[in-house]
């Protein structure tokens, strides 16, 4: 045992395997580097899934109990935009999951048109979203900021409720809108504030794409980057049904 | 049969091995920016060991206001203030991360053979959160200090009180996503960076514990980011979602606090059976009896520990069928428990049992567990529940749990590993006597209080009626032996950094990856990928190993 320090000297004379470049030191292999960060990756969208989770929930105890304000609540989005940023997002991600293709089959000039493209219609995304938000502003639709209930207590006075058929409500119900008007805010700010996080590591990457830095063979981060706008993306399709469409349907 | 195990090498010739983790590079960069888990260990043991002390002290605090029935030492605010942050910081900055972040961090790669965890800098940056978090909470209590309690029950925290609540969330917020970031380490690197050979089932029922805190930690810790996040949007905003008079519901918050909090105390709990596996098998010269089985109960506690959070609401107003079926989901947490002391006992059973440090502590974590398990199912029964809740019982109950249980786990972990870490001894003598005085004190401290809450004495006041006044003073005078006990470990395992005596690589012939490599390790562990051909806790093979050892010096 007293001999181990003549031991710990031979540690860096060990020989070296030849290693790419990225493959770090603690992996023995490139292919256990990737199925690892890979697997980490869809770990942290399983975090990505409860923290969501606890929305969900929510939407749920109070949708079930608040079922008339949250239909009428949910009359006052605008589906057309709605449709739209659906249309924009599964776009972005069929333009990403090309990306990651480009990259495995080393095709640089098509990886940086993908990137661009999903940067694009990311920020298109955005921008729809802004309109939206805007509208809810301007009808008193935010919850805690000058809150308005006249959309549901004169449905007359107010041309998306009127086109729904919505009828007045009583003052009790009628305020229970504004909880639906916070989850939807807070579940499309979360969605939003995921879609900011990817659009700034979109445009990191994009210079890094036109370095050559993801067509050399190494495509984890690409390709975990992928995993994490798709999840984005899926996010949207389950608000999308849950606050747009739901209660949607013909008079 | 000998006294004791430990199996020095000569200590006139032996000296530390120059190259290992601690030497390799100098300077405070170096340890900044390091990738190591046993550095970023090192960091975290730091750390939360400064975190303990002032938890500790807000304890002491505590327990002398209540030396006297009347609220004399400090105002009544000021008490809501100590206790609160006594709490936050003993649960978030010292039990979620003890174990897991710095013996978790520390040899879970070096028991499944690998160089490093899988996410060096994931790993470093959970630190550099938690120390952000921790940063957070020290301005809380300089600039006046939260006093919601650590549970932020709504609508007290939102609408009643106007101290730093939201700093305190913000900091528990950052400090969860640092042990997010943990458990989603340890279990990328136990599913891929496992050494040829080192199947599932020969791993060290460590891995097994850290393995289950870890899935809690992945899963329950991003609920409570959201309560908060909810919360801070409550308080600040005033949205809704919890206040009753806009049609939210305040128990809407309980329910996710607790889909974490309840969970969580698994987080804390697991990792110290993790170690009581190592040290009672270690010291009783035996493998682990039903290995199978008490891996399996890890499992078991974590996934049943998701769906018995609503045992912390039965007075809150939530349904009696719920009530009902919370109350024996609880029950059934017991079961995996006890499978788990009672495999230990069978290990002991017929072993050669040796009264090193560490076994002493794992003795007093058993008893001690035992019975702030057996209490909880009192607590669990909603007829009594009913009685006990919000009674010094539940305090005297979950410190048993956490304090009798992970604090005693944790220091039996620190004791066994010290002379892998620093490659020298703790001193034997002095630590068998502060493992007894931490016991003794602990029972002083905490075994009134159960009396306390049957006799109904409320938790969180200051002030209580003269009667109770005779168990409280026992109580606060255990509390003063207690703070002796952990004082002791700091001065002494200080001091040995430089006088212990040279440890060798496997002073306690223990057979964990671990002990087979120079002390303190290489940073890349070991000269070469282990490859493990040998169940766990195998001592057969240890004996072989050594013979052969002695032939080919020979």
């Amino acid at each position: 045992m007293s001999d181990s320090p003549t031991i710990a000297h031979d540690a860096h004379e060990a020989p070296h395997h030849e290693h790419p470049p990225y493959q770090r030191h603690h992996f023995e292999t490139v292919e256990q580097q990737a199925d690892a960060t890979n697997f980490a990756m869809w770990l942290f969208l399983l975090t990505e899934i409860m923290f969501f989770g606890g929305l969900f929930t929510a939407y749920l105890i109070y949708r079930n109990w608040y079922y008339p304000a949250f239909v009428a609540a949910s009359h006052q989005l605008n589906i057309f935009w709605g449709t739209a940023n659906t249309a924009v997002l599964i776009s972005s991600s069929f333009t990403m999951a090309m990306g990651v293709w480009c990259a495995e089959t080393r095709r640089k000039g098509g990886l940086v048109l993908c990137l661009v493209l999903t940067f694009v219609l990311g920020l298109v995304f955005l921008g729809i979203k802004t309109i939206e938000y805007s509208e809810k502003i301007e009808k008193h639709h935010v919850p805690g900021f000058h809150y308005s209930l006249n959309s549901f207590l004169n449905p007359d006075s107010d041309e998306a409720a009127k086109a729904a058929g919505d009828k007045p409500m009583p003052l009790d119900m009628a305020r229970h809108t504004e909880i639906y008007f916070f989850l939807y805010f807070a579940m499309t700010g979360m969605h939003a504030l995921h879609m900011i996080i990817g659009i700034a590591l979109l445009g990191f990457m994009i210079f890094r794409a036109q370095a050559g830095a993801y067509t050399a063979g190494h495509v984890t981060f690409v390709e975990n980057f992928g995993l994490y706008w798709h999840f984005v993306d899926i996010v949207w399709i389950f608000l999308f049904p849950l606050l747009y469409l739901i209660s949607r349907h013909a008079n | 049969m000998s006294a004791t195990i430990i199996n020095l090498p000569d200590q006139s010739t032996a000296r530390i091995p120059k190259v290992n983790f601690l030497t390799k590079e100098n300077g405070l960069l170096s340890w900044l920016l390091t990738g190591d888990h046993k550095r970023i260990a090192t960091l975290y043991l730091i750390s939360i060991t400064f975190f303990f002390f002032i938890g500790g002290a807000l304890a002491g605090l505590i327990r002398l206001e209540l030396l006297t029935p009347q609220a004399d030492l400090m105002a009544t605010d000021t008490y809501n203030k100590v206790f609160t942050m006594h709490g936050v910081i003993m649960i978030f900055l010292f039990l979620v991360p003890s174990v897991p972040a710095t013996l978790g961090n520390f040899f879970i790669p070096m028991m499944i053979g690998a160089k490093d965890l899988a996410l060096p800098k994931i790993n470093l940056l959970s630190w550099y959160l938690y120390v952000v978090g921790g940063i957070l909470v020290i301005y809380t209590m300089v600039s006046g200090g939260v006093d919601t309690g650590w549970t932020f029950t709504t609508p007290l925290s939102t609408h009643y009180i106007n101290t730093n609540v939201m700093s305190t969330g913000l900091a528990v917020f950052i400090a969860g996503f640092s042990s997010i970031f943990t458990g989603l380490n340890f279990i990328v690197t136990i599913h891929k960076m496992r050494c040829p050979g080192m199947t599932w089932f020969r791993m060290p029922l460590f891995c097994w514990s850290h393995y289950a805190a870890s899935i809690l930690m992945v899963l329950g810790t991003p609920v409570l980011a959201i309560a908060v996040v909810l919360l801070a949007l409550e308080r600040t905003v005033g949205i809704g979602i919890f206040d009753p008079t806009k049609g939210g519901d305040p128990l809407l918050f309980q329910h996710l606090f607790w889909f974490y909090s309840h969970p969580a105390v698994y987080i804390m709990i697991l990792p110290g059976m993790g170690v009581v596996s190592e040290v009672i098998s270690t010291f009783s010269r035996k493998r682990v009896f039903g290995y199978t089985a008490v891996a399996f109960s890890s499992v078991a506690i974590a996934v049943f520990g998701f769906f018995v959070w609503a045992h912390h609401m039965f007075i809150m107003g939530i349904s009696n069928y719920a009530v009902l079926v919370f109350s024996l989901l609880t029950m059934l947490v017991a079961v995996p428990s006890a499978i788990k002391i009672f495999n230990w006992t069978f290990t002991l059973y017929k072993g050669s049992i040796t009264f090193e440090t560490p076994m002493l502590y794992a003795f007093g974590f058993m008893g001690l567990f035992t019975i702030g398990g057996m209490t909880g199912v009192f607590l669990g029964t909603s007829g009594t529940d009913i009685h006990l809740t919000e009674t010094y019982f539940i305090v005297a109950h979950f410190h048993f749990v956490m304090v009798g249980g992970m604090l005693m786990a944790f220091l039996s972990g620190i004791h066994f590993w010290w002379p892998k870490w620093t490659g020298r001894m703790y001193p034997e003598k002095i630590s068998q006597l502060a493992a007894v005085v931490t016991f003794i004190g602990f029972n002083f401290t905490f075994f009134p209080q159960f009396i306390l809450g049957t006799l109904g004495m409320p938790r969180r006041y200051a002030s209580y009626p003269p009667e109770f006044q005779v168990l409280n003073v026992f109580s606060t005078a255990g509390s003063t032996i207690l703070g002796v006990g952990y004082l002791l470990p700091v001065l002494y395992l200080t001091w040995s950094l430089k006088y212990g005596e040279i440890a060798g690589d496997n002073p306690w012939q223990a057979t964990g990856l671990e002990w087979q490599t120079q002390s303190p390790p290489l940073t890349e562990n070991f000269l070469v990928t282990p490859i493990m051909d040998h169940e766990a806790y195998d001592y057969d093979w240890l004996e072989h190993q050594k013979e052969s050892e002695v032939t080919s010096v020979g």
